[in-house]
């Protein structure tokens, strides 16, 4: 049978063979099969035992699945292939698990939000509008985030380009390190921790009172490590052949940087400070500390407070009313709309301008 | 248990596209079969359908008939899981695994397919490493990670590799063309005396390679860029070398192309 | 290099290079460029040194005036007479909270990354991970209104179930009635909003393990399971680690999400069940608006507190990270 040569003459190291390519193998319809049985024994076990939530039925269903498939399994195909059939069943019911409750997160915003939603509600304030009455908008507070967004934007994105630029380009020494590392800690800090800190300088030393301004620098705070870190990655991709090609014809380096390495990172720094603003955009713990909201609208961000939607959101929560729960779910969805199109857009702008910075 | 190969008709596609067409050949036992021919003209994709390695790729698919031995390894009902364990392969770059210790990477294969007492694994651990020329080198470092090893050294280790499962046939996918004139040297050797007992298959670029190591040859050849790539003649390795019966291998020997 | 030599020679005729205000000054251009990122690289720095700074003055005010201890009084009185606060409970159930979400958070982001990579048809794969990046950029207070409105509904007869069958446990003991807004919840949803966060990272880790060491496991005769855990889940270990700990960052400084789930009370209590506990960024969030001066540098003691955590969590994530990287071997 097996080949003598360098075959050993001790006895024990015979390596256990299959000698079948084939084996008995369930059909396929079995893993259907076997879901629709578990959903079905899940329900009826739920429904004879009295259970009200439907989490508990789901779940109950998804564990009489797993065992199910595993017993069955390693019955007909053997320990290895049960296993195999195992691990694929339970990374299916994680993830139909976890894609429920987001599901249900997308749907009831947006089928809740519509409700409310309507050009008057975007156009108008809630000026004068009582917390049970329908009716009122959102117009102040859409103004005071892009307001605020704006501010920080303005703030974060050059310091966060230019320290990118000094890290990749000048980078290398003790000082560089450091920024590094830091930039690091920053990515890390709580957005109630960046507010407690204006609140602490800009508020109780200086003396400021809440201002759409004040929220601003806290946003900047949370801003900028993500714009060094996604400018940083993006000019690390711009290859160093072009730079030297440049600098080979006496441009001097700034210029280099200028018209050759930016230009070509450029779809992808817009990207990633795109990406930045829509993550700010849902921050409502430093804006409830430093802006402080408002029902009226106030064009000025740096006198007074100022609303803001996520905070709307929150104080309309908080009123408890129908008609305000109704006007956080339609802010809610604005919200998500708003960083959503900046999402969409961002990427957009990734794909459009990947095939020039790529290779 | 070295066993013969049969193919025939057989032809794979990369989602729409058809990389090879229509081949049929015959690989003898406890030999050497070397598959030459021009960039892309699909003998690592044949020789990827021969243990059913072209389908995990993306799009992969295969239609045809090959026989190992009696069985048909696309006859439904096969688990490619088995014909793997049973045709082992060689990659072109050697690809350990980096987390495993020397000693684990050769195991791998058998810690997969059964119960071994420690003793045991022992056993087939250092016949392994021997056989494929290694032991000498590493048996004082069984437990170091095998990512330390140089190239050839590297390459050796995923020969053990598939060797301690003792595979039927044994693949090797340009498993020299990473690695330096020495290591070469030492992995055509090793084909040399592995051939003994494995039905051996080795896709390579260097026809140096495959005039010195196979007892037979395969030229495979495309029409054109697109067209699938075909069998053109497949003959002892000496005739396909001093006098083949096609003008286009001659072309490829004799360096007019490819 | 001749830079000198060549700054008097006009540029050559690329078309790009139009202006020529500068075109003799470039040793000072290359100066104020340089002045001008390492300036903006500084001011993150000082930005960094300042927020610690100020946060620790502020807190040693506070922390100089309370007549309680700091770390263990479980009351949070600093407009009191005498002020008294401290830190124990928000710690208690911050860790809670954090702990419960990564328990839930972790194998199911990683089950769900393994769909994406390794699991799901392809035509699904690639709209799945866009979906999952959205996401992860949903802002926090919309996940909270969602948690409070249908979450806290839903898991009530969760509660009710896990009272009547696992009440043994001592953990899973209600002992009080009452909606589930407790901390139980709040781990909940904090699981549900990190999942995509730690999804994205963990997705991208595996996709990026070397095909030659899957194709090697499967060259050997293994299963698809056998290939993900010979040769993706070791590679992916620090990757998975790291978005751990991100994920971990973000449940720690979570705070509208919480503030508007939870309803808190100044109590340690090991029925997770059971309404109350706070975490730091909550308290801060709900005890703001009322406090006067000094409460306010109560609040921002507490925060250093949270900061202080999160740094460590940050740091021991990247010690991982680094002391793996050693062992893989950097041989792909």
């Amino acid at each position: 049978m097996m080949s003598q040569t360098i075959q050993d003459r001790r006895r024990p190291a015979a390596v256990q063979r299959v000698n079948h390519l084939s084996h008995a193998r369930l059909p396929r319809w079995a893993q259907p099969a076997i879901a629709v049985a578990s959903i079905a024994a899940g329900c009826g076990i739920g429904l004879a035992a009295g259970w009200h939530s439907k989490v508990q039925w789901g779940l109950l269903a998804a564990m009489i699945f797993v065992l199910a498939s595993f017993v069955i399994t390693t019955r007909v195909e053997g320990a290895r292939q049960a296993k195999d059939r195992v691990a694929t069943s339970v990374i299916w019911v994680s993830f139909i698990l976890a894609i429920v409750p987001l599901l249900s997160l997308s749907w009831v915003t947006i089928s809740k939000g519509i409700e409310v939603l309507d050009p008057y509600f975007l156009t108008h304030s809630m000026n004068g509008v009582l917390d049970a009455a329908p009716g009122g908008g959102l117009y102040h507070a859409l103004l005071g985030t892009i307001e605020q967004v704006a501010l920080a934007a303005l703030i974060a994105a050059p310091i966060g380009l230019l320290t990118a630029i000094y890290l990749v380009e000048y980078g290398g020494g003790t000082l560089a390190k450091a920024i590094t590392f830091f930039v690091d800690v920053m990515t890390g800090i709580p957005s109630i921790v960046a507010g407690l800190f204006i609140l602490a300088t800009w508020n109780l030393m200086l003396g400021f009172g809440p201002s759409g301004f004040a929220g601003s620098l806290a946003l900047a705070i949370l801003m900028m490590p993500v714009v060094v870190r996604s400018t940083e990655e993006m000019l690390k991709l711009v290859p160093n052949e072009l730079r030297e090609a440049s600098l080979a014809l006496g441009v001097p380096k700034w210029r280099t940087i200028l018209k050759v390495v930016l230009p070509t990172a450029i779809g992808g720094i817009t990207t990633g400070v795109m990406l930045a603003v829509a993550r700010i955009t849902g921050e409502t713990a430093p804006v409830l500390l430093l802006v402080f909201g408002t029902k009226l609208i106030n064009p000025n961000p740096f006198e007074g407070a100022q609303a803001s939607l996520p905070l709307y959101v929150y104080e309309q929560y908080a009123v408890g009313t129908d008609a305000s729960i109704a006007r956080a779910w339609a802010g809610a969805l604005v919200l998500i709309a708003f960083v959503m199109l900046l999402n969409l857009v961002a990427r957009g702008i990734a794909r459009w301008k990947a095939p020039k910075t790529g290779r | 248990m070295a066993k013969r190969i049969d193919v025939s008709g057989l032809t794979a596609y990369y989602g729409s596209h058809k990389a090879i067409e229509d081949i049929s050949m015959t690989v003898e036992p406890r030999s050497v079969t070397a598959f030459i021919g021009p960039s892309g003209c699909g003998k690592s994709t044949f020789l990827r359908t021969l243990n059913r390695m072209h389908e995990v790729t993306p799009g992969g698919r295969v239609e045809g008939k090959v026989l190992l031995d009696d069985e048909n390894l696309y006859a439904s009902g096969v688990d490619p899981v088995a014909v793997r364990r049973t045709v082992g392969m060689v990659f072109q770059r050697p690809n350990p695994f980096p987390t495993m210790s020397i000693y684990d990477n050769v195991a791998a294969g058998l810690r997969l397919n059964g119960n071994y007492k420690k003793s045991q694994l022992n056993d087939i651990v250092e016949k392994s490493l021997r056989g494929a020329n290694l032991w000498n080198e590493v048996k004082d470092r069984l437990n170091k990670p095998g990512s330390g090893l140089s190239g050839g050294q590297q390459q050796r280790l995923c020969i053990a590799r598939a060797i301690a499962v003792e595979p039927d046939v044994l693949l090797m996918d340009e498993p020299c063309s990473a690695l330096d004139p020495i290591s070469t040297l030492a992995i055509e050797d090793l084909i040399g005396e592995l051939k003994e007992r494995f039905t051996i298959v080795i896709v390579t670029h260097n026809m140096q390679q495959a005039a010195r190591v196979s007892d037979r040859t395969a030229f495979f050849n495309l029409a054109a860029v697109g067209q699938p790539g075909k069998l053109i003649e497949i003959d002892e390795t000496e005739r396909i070398f001093s006098n083949p019966s096609v003008q286009a291998t001659e072309d490829y020997i004799s360096g007019r192309f490819g | 290099m001749a830079t000198t030599a060549h700054s008097e020679v006009p540029p050559p005729k690329g078309p790009a290079i139009e202006t020529t205000k500068t075109k003799n000054k470039v040793r000072p251009g290359d100066r104020v460029f340089l002045g001008l990122s390492r300036g903006s690289g500084i001011t993150l720095l000082v930005i960094m040194a300042a927020i610690a700074a100020f946060l620790t003055y502020r807190a040693a005010l506070a922390i100089s005036k309370d007549e309680g201890n700091f770390f263990t009084t479980f009351e949070w009185n600093p407009a009191g007479d005498p002020p008294v606060f401290g830190i124990a409970v928000l710690a208690f159930g911050t860790v809670v909270s954090s702990i419960i979400a990564m328990v839930i958070a972790v194998p199911v982001a990683v089950g769900i990354a393994l769909f994406i990579s390794h699991y799901a048809p392809r035509k699904l794969a690639a709209p799945l991970a866009y979906v999952v990046d959205l996401l992860a950029a949903v802002p926090s207070i919309i996940y909270g209104l969602w948690g409070a409105i249908f979450l806290v509904p839903y898991l009530g007869g969760l509660n009710k179930w896990l009272d009547q069958y696992m009440g043994w446990t001592y953990i899973f003991d209600k002992s009080s009635p009452g909606v589930a807004r407790n901390l139980f919840t709040v781990g909940i949803l904090l699981a549900i909003m990190i999942l995509p966060i730690i999804t994205n990272v963990t997705r991208e880790v595996f996709l990026q393990v070397p095909r030659m060491h899957e194709e090697a496991a499967l060259a050997l005769g293994a299963t698809r399971w056998e290939v993900i855990r010979m040769s993706v889940l070791p590679f992916g270990r620090s990757g998975i680690i790291s978005a751990s700990m991100l994920g971990l960052g973000r449940a720690l400084g979570e705070t509208m999400a919480v503030a508007v789930v939870l309803s808190p009370s100044f109590l340690i209590s090991g029925h997770l069940l059971d309404p109350g506990g706070g975490t730091f960024a909550q308290n801060i969030a709900a005890k703001f608006n009322e406090a006067d001066e000094f409460g306010r540098d109560a609040l921002i003691a507490s925060g250093l507190v949270l900061f202080v955590i999160t740094l460590l969590v940050n740091g021991a994530a990247r010690m991982i990270i680094a002391r793996r990287k050693e062992y893989s071997g950097a041989n792909a």
